[in-house]
């Protein structure tokens, strides 16, 4: 792959597995159990993180010499909601119905603590380009788990998947609730979010011995 | 740059920011303003038609008349808006615009009420606002009677419930069992309960005035059955002169 250097590919793959922020890091654990009840809140949460995510990491770099070290945070902090009011303002004027969808997660993608971690991570000491890919890069390992709890979350707590009745339909008893089968409805509250992370950091951990820190 | 760190420049990039910022987001706001209110009211004018039974559902997901068609659509289904205030009935062809949550809050007399008479297929059709508060943020829709006062469709939205439960007020499953009940008990007004356990899933039964509730949203479906017996009730007067 000659489009990006082998050190490029890594801010794009690592959040992906082995620096996860969710899973490894543990931030923006707060919208991951709030927001993947469904699976279809779940991708469009990952999608508005990784656009905010990825421009404001861009334009955090390209300040980040004349931001004033005793303010950066506050500098960090509006530039998101900029951003975010922005993108909101613009959704609403142009594609109405996708902005009535992500109404409760605006308030969401700003209080993201990967946000404004990755922001003072990475953007403050790294270029424009390389930010840029480092955003995409942590947006997209935090989306591929709200994606995968959210597929376990709909699957088992509603019998959906993007709101198909893939198990049958429940009142008619059809499909597995023929032969029984019930909704967990336990799966919808956001504790099982917590459980089901919980389950996918365990399996990280336990096929990747490096991961597991010593006392 | 080695200066960053002393007071004066803080102060003066902080200023400077704000006023970068702060005119940006003006102008984008007052910008898309126009674009925005356009938007909103298409959208009361979809919800209204919606309630009617005016809209291009396809199994089991909701679709309302597209934005390009709703303006003549509404123009050709709603013969007539009212506006009820003061115990007077007046004919108002902008009362769809009307701000329910502004009115609710003001005084019985200044209040203004719209009220919206459908015709579909030769049948009258008589369309309530509603406004209420679920659990996190506010609720609110539209319910359309007919003149027996026997619910012809409703549609219920919100600005914040919890997806996946009490965001599924707005999905047709739930939507759909309130066509056919009755808000009426003899002639006494009874409204619509969000019921649990009534034994009742599929919503066969439709003279008792309930219907099945969404699992794991209890607040919001009291907040709807709460919605729904406060607005309505408001117009119930009206409806009897109006007669319905």
């Amino acid at each position: 792959m000659a489009l990006l250097s082998k050190k490029d590919r890594g801010l794009i793959l690592d959040p992906l597995a082995d620096n996860n922020p969710i899973t490894i890091q543990v931030l923006g654990i707060c919208s991951a159990l709030a927001i993947t009840a469904q699976l279809k809140a779940s991708i469009v949460m990952g999608i508005s993180v990784m656009f905010v995510l990825g421009v404001g990491n861009v334009v955090i770099s390209l300040m980040r010499n004349i931001i004033p070290s005793k303010i950066r945070i506050i500098v960090q902090l509006v530039v998101v909601a900029a951003l975010v009011i922005i993108v909101d303002q613009v959704l609403k004027a142009f594609a109405y119905e996708l902005s009535k969808t992500l109404s409760v997660f605006v308030g969401l993608i700003i209080t993201n603590c990967i946000i404004m971690g990755r922001f003072e991570a990475f953007a403050l000491g790294n270029g424009p380009w390389r930010s840029f890919l480092d955003g995409i890069g942590n947006a997209a390992g935090y989306a591929l788990i709200l994606v995968i709890v959210g597929f376990f979350r709909e699957l088992l707590g509603s019998g959906t998947l993007l709101g198909f009745k893939v198990l049958g339909d429940p009142i008619a008893k059809t499909g597995l609730y023929g032969i029984g089968y019930e909704n967990n409805g336990f799966m919808l509250l956001s504790p099982m979010a917590l459980i089901v992370v919980g389950i996918i950091i365990w399996v990280q951990r336990s096929r990747n011995k490096a991961l597991i820190e010593e006392n | 740059m080695a200066n960053t760190d002393k007071n004066g420049y803080t102060v003066i990039f902080a200023v400077v920011m704000v006023l970068v910022v702060g005119s940006l987001l003006a102008f984008t706001a007052s910008s898309l303003k126009p674009a925005i209110t356009e938007n909103e009211r298409f959208e009361k004018q979809q919800n209204i038609l919606y309630a009617m039974g005016i809209n291009e559902n396809v199994e089991g997901s909701v679709n309302f008349v597209p934005t390009n068609k709703v303006e003549a659509e509404f123009g050709k289904y709603i013969k007539e808006q009212l506006v009820i205030q003061n115990g007077k009935i007046e004919k108002d062809s902008s009362a769809y615009l009307i701000n329910l949550k502004q009115e609710l809050a003001k005084d019985m007399s200044e209040r203004k009420l719209p009220l919206f008479v459908g015709e579909k297929e030769g049948k009258d059709y008589y369309i309530i606002p509603m406004y209420g508060k679920g659990l996190w943020d506010a609720i609110w829709g539209f319910i359309a009677l007919d003149e027996n006062y026997v619910v012809q469709g409703v549609y219920f939205d919100h600005k914040g419930e919890t997806p996946g439960l009490g965001a599924n007020i707005k999905e047709r499953y739930f939507m759909d069992d309130f066509t056919g009940e009755e808000i009426m008990s003899g002639t006494e007004y009874e409204g619509i309960t969000v019921a649990k356990g009534n034994n009742d899933p599929l919503n066969e039964r439709k003279d008792d005035g309930k219907v099945d509730a969404l699992a794991g949203a209890t607040i919001t479906g009291n907040g709807v059955t709460a919605m729904i017996n406060s607005t309505v009730k408001l117009y119930i007067p009206y409806l009897k002169d109006l007669k319905i």
